[in-house]
Parts: C-alpha cells; structure tokens; sequence
C-alpha cells in the first residue's frame, strides 16, 4: 500500500460518482434515486476538497464550492420529496413507471 | 506504511462498498441506512484531509439531515418490509456496463494527466480563515453567492411547504 494522494481521492471520487450513476439508471423508485442523486453530489464535494487540499492549497475556492454544494442539495433534498411525498398522495406509488402522466 | 494511511484505506473501503451496497439492496430501508454510512464514511475521508470543517458540515446536514429526510419519506411512501420489485437483467447489465465504461474511461484520462502544483503560500482551512473569506466584499469574497444561496435556501422552503400543502377541496 502506498501513501495515499490526489490520485487515490480521484479514484474514489470517481468510482463513487458512477456508482452513483449506476444506481440512477437501475432503480425505479423516485427515492432511491435520489438517494443515487447524493452520491453523485458527494463524489463531486470530495473532488474539490481533494483539489483544493493537494493543488491548490493557497486558496480556499474549492472548500467554499464545496459550502455551496452542500447547501445546495440540501434544498434540492427537500424539494424533490416534497414532489414525491405530494406524487404519493395523486398516485399510491413513488414507481417512475407510474408517473407517466405528463409524457405524451 | 503508517496508521493514517491505513485509517484512509479503511474509510475508502467504509465508504464505496456501503455505497455500492446502497444502490443494489432491494430493501428500500436498508438501502437508506448503506447510504448513511456511505455519507459517515465521506465525513471520515473530509476529517483525515484536515479539513475539519467541511467534515462537520457534511455530518450535519447529509447524515442529520438529509437521511433523515429520506427515511422519513420511506415511512410515508413504503410498505414496511416490502422487497422492491426485481430489476430486468438487461436493464441491470446495461447500466453496469454503462457506468463501468465511464469509469474506465475517467481513470484512463486521470492515468495519463499530469496535474500541476501551485506554489504558492499554504492557506490553512481554518473556520477564521473560512469565515473572512466567505463574508468578505473584496476581490475573493463570497458575500454575493452566501446571499444567493440564503434566498435559494427560502425559496426552497417556500417551495416545499407550497408543494406538499394538502389541497383543500373547492368550495363554491
């Protein structure tokens, strides 16, 4: 095992953001695809933590992106199940299957 | 080798096979609670970086906050102890096959680029420093997007109470 550096945060990163990815194209349930939605987030956040840790140290821009992206999907958390909680109530289910209403 | 860098091996390991577990579970709960100890694992890798105030962050609002919120919305959208229905193979296949061809091409790029140090003077990531930085109105200051950002968050708020307001039957 080597030290750890930029190379194994982007490793992670990456494999974190398709797992991610993964998820979003397998599930059919609105909530477990938001739940894949936040992974993909996070491999973002750790991307530009890693960044501004290994690079580019004498600024802190990635770590306020990073701020922002966080306050970010906690609103996009919290309006998404809003959507679905009120989708529930209209339909009985939370399958995207379902919710075909708007596509044709 | 040196403990620290076991802890990192550890908290890689922690976070991308409760991830993976967390996107194949067909227990919608379990899935929520892989997710949450994805989102620790993350917190774990911000605090081993040293930057001690993102990790703090990403526990309050991912762990306290936004699982909590995803559970909740389980609770009241879910039967308890119901499977989620199997997926087609195809379609499992395909995804796969999908997002391994990105991450085989992400590592690739990632494999061959050589990235390019500053030089210049180590700004520690201190909650001082982060606080100057993010309310100050000079050049680098982050003042106008910590505004936009709090006139998001209302909107958000706003959004969500107007989304989920139960209807009130039409009165005439």
């Amino acid at each position: 095992m080597i030290e750890p550096g930029l190379y194994h945060m982007l490793f992670i990163s990456a494999t974190l953001f398709f797992i991610g990815v993964y998820g979003f194209f397998t599930r059919r349930n609105l909530v477990t695809m938001l739940m894949s939605v936040e992974l993909i987030l996070n491999s973002v956040n750790l991307n530009f933590i890693a960044f501004n840790k290994y690079l580019w140290y004498d600024k802190l821009d990635g770590l306020f992106f990073t701020i922002f992206i966080i306050a970010i999907a906690a609103a996009e958390a919290a309006v998404a199940i809003a959507i679905i909680i009120n989708l529930y109530r209209s339909h009985k289910s939370i399958d995207v299957e379902n919710a075909e209403d708007l596509k044709y | 080798m040196s403990g620290s860098t076991i802890i990192f091996y550890l908290l890689a390991a922690l976070t991308l096979v409760s991830a993976l577990l967390a996107v194949t579970t067909r227990m919608i709960f379990r899935a929520a609670i892989y997710l949450l100890f994805s989102l620790i694992g993350i917190a774990g890798i911000y605090f081993w970086l040293q930057y001690e105030f993102i990790a703090a962050v990403q526990i309050v609002v991912y762990v306290g906050g936004i699982v909590v919120l995803i559970i909740f919305s389980i609770f009241l959208t879910q039967q308890a102890g119901e499977q989620m229905p199997k997926q087609k193979l195809g379609r499992q296949l395909f995804s796969a096959l999908a997002a391994f061809c990105g991450l085989a091409l992400v590592l690739i790029q990632l494999a061959q680029h050589a990235f390019v140090e500053t030089n210049g003077k180590l700004i520690e990531p201190t909650v001082a420093n982060i606080g100057n930085q993010m309310l100050g109105v000079n050049d680098g200051g982050y003042a106008l997007p910590f505004e936009v950002v709090s006139i998001l968050l209302l909107a958000a708020l706003i959004g969500c109470i107007v989304i989920a307001l139960k209807s009130k039957p039409e009165t005439t």
